[in-house]
């Protein structure tokens, strides 16, 4: 068996634990095979239950497994980092429980935090650099930590009780539209629900970062009046926290 | 070809996450402590800046364990780029990973799974490493990796397979004396031939740690302190080698650092002692 064959060999049997692929190794090969394939099982539950471990409350430990196992056996891992194998956990989720939006958005929710966390660093923008800025020219930067999604259930809430420790916790579908955000501020990975208005505004500034386009877009929706003024609200707020970390003018001149 | 990595003689730890507080905020008394390097390839955030932190105050190895030299279909360039970005900002003593395999085909065990010791495997395992020490612009140390399961076929022993690919490459070497203990248990070979099989040159590094008996196997566990006869080995190795930097690896039920460093106390006695023997001699 040259090389190649060997290791594709290898690879199956600890994907599928076929037992021809085992035998392929010699009967005496097998006391060792098992030690593999109980290492390669193990180290993707562990890394799963590392990843997931407030979700892995909230579902119970039975189905968290259940889950787990139908991932594993679905999703060899590919990327040459453990730390990325439950970036796809949430797709096992959705196709298991189909009608349990709270159980997608809550592991979203703590796949994400997980991901600001290491997300690339940023120089703090300084609010001296916001004076003289010609608004109808500024491209708003947005944190490489950031990340946005929309919200059907109160997947947040459920998190924070979670977090706190608290037991029997239920998730609600939300009354409104709304989404999450989640980025990274002082080395601290931060969780916030946002309404309607603030998550399409987000969502509009990855296809256009002009703060002019972001005020257009309030405008049209809210009036002239009030999109103005809350678009200077969304500002300052996104400014204090993080989520907008630079000023562009133009290619030359970030600020 | 012999390897231009300096030596550099000390003991140190294997640095963990429970232990970042007492190497931020104290002054652990270690030579270098050695980061697994896929930790700290990552855009930014926390880890980063703690390695920056560390890195002030201790030099640094990385040791890897992700690479797959011994892939049969080459290597990552991503991961090359990650890690040699990494090496860069760092300045590592050493930058090591394991004779061993990971990934194949868009497939990654995330396990250091075992070569065939032979020659086919020998010529694919010395262009990877080329290919690696070019893209990494340093020569890397390679660790001995314990086993499970020994192939048909193999064309020479382990410690011979090590020797060949070691002056084919110029790379250097990270001896695990745990793992050569546990191989040498698993596979029925004798540990001290290993030891005077390897080439004693290119050793670098030392890996000390403890196993757990499996149902007929040792396993490499590293959740347990260096058992009394991986202590008599690293002796051993210690008499046969030069200077090298010596330290404590834990991953698992992992104590509080005084526990560790009193261990490390213990490697520092073995080669304190050793090397006036080797020098009286």
């Amino acid at each position: 068996m040259n090389l190649a064959t060997l290791q594709a060999r290898f690879r199956e049997w600890l994907v599928t634990g076929d037992e021809a692929d085992a035998a392929a190794f010699g009967a005496g090969a097998a006391p060792g095979l098992n030690i593999y394939q109980n290492n390669y099982r193990v180290q993707l539950m562990g890394c799963l239950e590392v990843s997931y471990p407030l979700l892995r409350r909230f579902m119970g430990e039975q189905a968290f497994r259940v889950a787990a196992i139908t991932h594993i056996d679905q999703n060899p891992p590919r990327g040459w980092t453990l730390d990325h194998y439950g970036a796809d956990f949430a797709a096992t989720l959705r196709t298991l429980y189909p009608h349990n939006p709270d159980l997608d958005e809550l592991a979203w929710i703590e796949w994400m935090l997980g991901e600001a966390f290491v997300a690339k660093d940023v120089a703090v923008l300084s609010q001296d650099m916001l004076g003289g800025v010609d608004w109808d020219a500024a491209t708003l930067v947005l944190s490489p930590s950031l990340r946005i999604r929309r919200a059907a259930t109160n997947a947040d809430d459920v998190w924070a009780a979670l977090r706190d420790g608290q037991e029997d916790i239920e998730s609600e579908m939300l009354s409104s539209c709304a989404g999450f955000a989640i980025w990274r501020q002082d080395n601290i990975s931060r969780l916030r629900r946002m309404d309607d208005i603030e998550t399409s505004a987000l969502f509009g500034l990855g296809s256009d970062p002009a703060f002019g386009a972001l005020c257009d877009s309030l405008v049209e929706r809210l009036g002239e009046a009030e999109g103005i003024q809350r678009a200077g609200q969304l500002l300052a707020a996104w400014l204090a926290s993080g989520i907008v970390v630079g000023i562009v003018m133009n290619e030359s001149d970030g600020r | 070809m012999t390897t231009s990595i300096p030596t550099f003689a000390g003991y140190g730890l294997g640095l963990r996450k429970e232990h970042y507080r007492d190497f931020l905020e104290g002054n652990v008394p270690v030579d270098f402590v050695e980061v697994i390097s896929e930790n700290f390839m990552v855009d930014g955030g926390q880890p980063r800046d703690i390695l920056r932190r560390i890195r002030e105050k201790h030099p640094v190895a990385m040791h890897g364990v992700s690479l797959s030299i011994g892939s049969s279909d080459g290597l990552d360039r991503d991961y090359l780029r990650r890690l040699r970005a990494l090496a860069d900002e760092i300045q590592p003593l050493f930058v090591s990973d394991h004779l061993s395999w990971s990934r194949v085909a868009g497939f990654s065990s995330h396990d250091l799974l075992p070569v065939p010791y032979t020659t086919e495997a020998l010529d694919m395992v010395c262009r990877n490493i080329d290919m690696a020490q070019e893209a990494l612009d340093r020569p890397l140390l390679f660790e001995n990796p314990s086993s499970y399961v020994a192939f048909d076929g193999a064309e020479m022993a382990e410690w011979e397979f090590i020797d060949a690919m070691a002056r084919r490459t110029g790379c250097g070497l990270l001896l695990d004396v745990n793992n050569v203990f546990v191989s040498a248990h698993n596979h029925g070979f004798d540990a001290h031939a290993f030891l005077a099989g390897i080439p004693a040159a290119h050793v670098r590094q030392i890996h000390l740690a403890g196993h757990t008996e499996g149902p007929g196997l040792l396993i490499d566990t590293h959740d347990q302190p260096v058992c009394d006869d991986v202590w008599s080995l690293y002796a051993t190795a210690r008499s046969l080698l030069g200077d090298v930097a010596t330290m404590i690896e834990r991953d698992d039920a992992i104590p509080p650092l005084p526990e560790l460093l009193d261990e490390l106390g213990i490697a520092r006695a073995i080669g304190y002692h050793e090397d006036a023997r080797r020098e009286a001699a």
